[in-house]
């Protein structure tokens, strides 16, 4: 029922390409994340996906402002609970394109838990972490990616723990399709998450999207040294044990591409209710199955 | 373990002094023994007899072993607890004859089996009788598993409650669904047995009652609040496993496919309210139902739907605190969390229902208040409403059509204002997939457009402005749902004695303790407030100011809704009658405080 309609202030076309917003991001110059944002608008743009139809979920954290700073739908949640708001509105809807965003810290940190879950589940949803091994809105602490060693404000004497390797975890999770991107190559990152937009599954990309203000040990410089591409290794993406091996990579020596995709059902293709079609456009209520009444006699 | 006792002092009895015609039996034994399902079927049979039916379930938290009861009481008028004493007691173990015994009324009897345990006269409360039943050999007859004494025994217990045979086993048959052959027939034969020894031996049978019309639907709070969701054009539920918020989880997903509602258990209540709030931002109408203990975990994501204006319903089913508590036990003890859960101010509102029609109708509501107003509404239940047994009118739970959606809005190409500023508060939305209408949801404060004021507020005055504009639009959201849900109202004479005040399932408990006091010739009456938050004090405060004396009854420490209604009305109810055992109030121990209250209270 529609009770009100917009006011009008002028009258523009609508949109139909995914492009930025009016609000101008408030990433600090050179930060890594405009390398992010920019290779989501050309794949979206390039797969001509319609900016109603795509919704970007976020946490907290810089690189969670990102919703802000396109066209689309957005949801700027709260820290850590981006990716279980994105299921819910995959399941709500299953018509739209869900785009999660945001940091390390939010991620792998306080969201672990839900990483994990909605990767088994393989929920079509594309994932994708700016990851720069640090919190950078709080202004500079150990995240779960930090480098052992590493001097932060909240370790001042060194990390003294292990990092998380969210391509791994995201392999041993059931993840269908991981891959790993670097914000100096935009175009690569680019066809990575057009594969992942295409791809019927969980989708998962990590960034490395260095933090120009508060790392500085993982350097654009620092990754460019080390970057390789998996694809020009001979890599193939189809061989989950070796896309393990690959994941183990770190050092001198650091790879970016796709270490694995699979086909595997997703859950809305395995959710009976959904195969009537989104659940937004079903009939719902209970008018006409008064019987259900009888079960309680 | 602590079962309904006759209060020092308190002269009369359910039995003596209540002319209407009820029954109440008793079933205990060991958890495993089956005594929910032997409960299940006797109050099913009251039930299918016409006759108002409330059944209480205690349990212990363990699967096997512990003590377990079951108690049913039906009567041919309205009641609205599991009432105090018994009249049919059947023991399965004689932990259970010592523990029930006690709690008997005059004229009642316990079954037992011998062969499974002794009991002397010398044991039996003066005017109660045993039953001896031979449950152990009836089972042989049938089969070596000894799990059939219990339908013998429930044969025994029927017809010594008046039920017909016939219903006892068609309701008995039924209870084993399609799963039907020899142990189905086993059950049958059984309690056939059961039923016909009884009837040979048993002599004046005293308490039966008779069938008086249509069977009633019989229900737990949780199924529904689960019908009630279904009825509201719930699309989507989303729970974590919590006793005693599972049931719903359950019931849900028996008949996901049949209704057409996605249902998920996720990996925890975070997870839980965040899916529920995606879904209703996706525009679904969407559940989420816990106890306390997920409820603290939800409580960052409750706040995230009243800053973002989505729509959200939660029910939070009350056990005793704090942690972990009391799981199985029931409480009113988690309103303070309710009322304070999330940083900051923001809208929501919350109702109380105290049976398991208003569950269905506070539930509709909830979906209704929820899409209106787009925030957050809790539908507090507890222990007591979600587990117990009770029938309801078909005419008290009417199936609506979905919840219509309001202040939707289409786009005509100009800018959207998914925030705007409105007298109400509330504001057109849209939802994703609508071209032309592209906002964002954001937890940080925002303008009307969406757009984050939060990084840029430090001290400009333009957004330190906005700020304070937004926090208002939002709150006057609370003002209108003040009265927009279920207010506060009198039952009972208005020129009482004595008025009670109550919440949620404590009122049945008081309403059946005003009928004990209105036997005995003092009249009394129960102020109610089911929507406990935002409170319509404009209703409440004459209610109170007008009572001679109050009552406040409450399941908790500190008498929660007390210190709140002081807050709202500035009332202070000094006469309280706080309970925080576990157990559910009796009537009889409310009728007994409010006997003292009048002779001595405030």
């Amino acid at each position: 029922m529609v009770t009100s309609a917009v006011p009008a202030t002028g009258t523009t076309s609508l949109p139909v390409l995914v492009s930025k917003s009016d609000t101008k991001p408030t990433w600090c110059p050179g930060c890594g994340d405009f390398g992010v944002i920019a290779a989501l608008e050309m794949a979206l743009k390039r797969l001509k996906i319609p900016p109603h139809e795509t919704v970007f979920v976020s946490g907290i954290g810089c690189s969670s402002n990102l919703p802000h700073f396109l066209n689309t739908y957005g949801f700027h949640g709260i820290h850590g609970r981006a990716l279980p708001l994105a299921e819910g509105i995959r399941w709500a809807n299953h018509g739209l394109h869900v785009i999660v965003t945001g940091g390390d810290g939010d991620g792998f940190g306080i969201g672990a838990g839900h990483f994990v879950h909605a990767m088994r589940r393989n929920v079509k949803i594309t994932y994708v972490t700016m990851d720069n091994e640090i919190y950078g809105l709080t202004t500079g602490q150990a995240s779960p990616t930090s480098t052992m060693g590493a001097k932060t404000k909240s370790t001042p004497a060194g990390v003294i723990e292990h990092p998380i390797n969210p391509i791994a975890l995201a392999l041993a999770s059931g993840a269908t399709y991981v891959a790993r991107g670097f914000s100096g190559d935009v175009k690569q990152m680019a066809d990575l998450i057009a594969g992942a937009l295409q791809h019927e599954g969980f989708a998962f990309v990590d960034a490395f999207s260095p933090c120009v203000t508060y790392n500085k040990l993982n350097t654009f410089d620092w990754f460019r040294q080390r970057v390789y591409k998996l694809e020009s290794a001979g890599h193939d993406p189809s061989d989950i044990t070796k896309a393990f091996a690959r994941a183990q990579e770190w050092g001198d020596k650091i790879p970016t591409g796709l270490f694995y995709k699979t086909d595997r059902p997703t859950y809305e293709d395995l959710e009976e209710v959904l195969q009537a079609g989104p659940a937004v456009k079903q009939p719902c209520g209970l008018v006409g199955k008064e019987s259900i009444l009888d079960e309680f006699l | 373990m602590v079962v309904p006792t006759t209060p020092n002092g308190y002269v009369c009895s359910a039995a003596s002094s209540d002319p209407m015609p009820e029954i109440t039996v008793r079933t205990g034994g060991a958890a495993g023994d089956g005594i929910a399902s032997v409960g299940d079927v006797l109050g099913r049979s009251l039930s299918r007899m016409g006759l108002h039916v409330f059944g209480l379930n205690a349990y212990q938290s363990v699967i096997r072993g512990g003590h377990v009861w079951f108690q049913a009481r039906a009567s041919t008028d309205p009641i609205y607890s599991q009432g105090d004493q018994a009249d049919v007691l059947f023991a399965l173990n004689k932990e259970t004859a010592q523990i029930h015994l006690p709690t008997m009324n005059a004229g009642s009897t316990i079954v037992y089996d011998p062969e499974k345990f002794d009991l002397a006269d010398s044991e039996l409360p003066v005017g109660t009788k045993k039953l001896a039943v031979p449950t152990l050999a009836i089972a042989r007859k049938y089969s070596t598993q000894s799990i059939l004494q219990n339908a013998a025994g429930m044969g025994a217990t029927a017809y010594l409650a008046g039920i017909p045979l016939s219903v006892l086993q068609q309701t008995l048959s039924d209870s084993f669904g399609k799963k039907k052959g020899d142990v189905a027939d086993w059950n049958i034969g059984a309690a056939g047995d059961g039923y016909r020894f009884a009837e040979k031996n048993s002599g004046a049978n005293d308490h039966a009652v008779s069938p008086v019309g249509a069977p009633k639907p019989l229900m737990t709070g949780n199924q529904a609040i689960a019908l009630g969701a279904a009825a509201a054009g719930c699309k989507f539920y989303v729970a974590y496993p919590m006793t005693p918020a599972s049931t719903i989880l359950h019931w849900m997903a028996a008949h996901a496919q049949q209704l057409g509602i996605v249902v998920k258990q996720a990996e925890d209540e975070i997870a839980v309210v965040n899916m529920a709030i995606g879904a209703s931002f996706a525009g679904v109408r969407s559940m989420c139902a816990t106890s306390g203990g997920g409820f603290a975990l939800m409580v960052e994501g409750i706040g995230m739907a009243g800053m973002t204006e989505t729509p959200l319903v939660v029910v939070e089913s009350q056990r005793g605190g704090p942690s972990t508590g009391l799981p199985t036990k029931t409480e009113q003890g988690d309103l303070n969390m309710m009322l304070g859960a999330g940083q900051g101010d923001f809208p929501r509102a919350i109702l109380a229902p105290s049976n398991p029609s208003e569950a269905f109708q506070y539930t509709v509501k909830a979906f209704q208040l929820a899409e209106d107003w787009q925030t957050p509404i809790i539908v507090a239940s507890d222990f007591h409403l979600s587990e117990s047994i009770m029938t309801v009118d078909r005419a008290e739970i009417p199936f609506p059509g979905p919840i219509p959606s309001l202040y939707t809005v289409e786009s005509n190409g100009g800018e959207y204002r998914r925030y705007a500023y409105t007298e109400s508060g509330v504001s057109p939305r849209a939802l994703p997939g609508q071209p032309g209408l592209q906002f964002k949801a954001g937890s940080d404060e925002h303008d009307e457009r969406g757009h984050l004021i939060s990084d840029v507020l430090s001290g400009v005055p333009i957004w330190v402005a906005e700020r304070a504009k937004m926090m208002d639009k939002r709150m006057r959201k609370l003002e209108g749902l003040r009265t927009a849900g279920p207010v506060p109202n009198l039952e009972g004479p208005a020129n009482s004695s004595l008025s009670f005040v109550a919440w949620g399932s404590t009122v049945g408990a008081v309403r059946d303790a005003m009928r004990l006091l209105n036997a005995k010739g003092v009249t009394t009456n129960l102020v109610r407030i089911p929507q406990v938050y935002p409170m319509a004090t404009g209703i409440l405060v004459p209610m109170l100011t007008q009572a001679p004396k109050t009552l406040l009854v409450e399941a908790n420490y500190s008498g929660q809704l007390g210190h709140l209604i002081r807050a709202e009305t500035g009332i202070d109810l000094r006469n309280r009658f706080l309970k925080y055992d576990g157990e559910p109030f009796a009537p009889m121990e409310i009728a007994q405080r409010a006997l003292e209250v009048l002779h001595n209270g405030h």
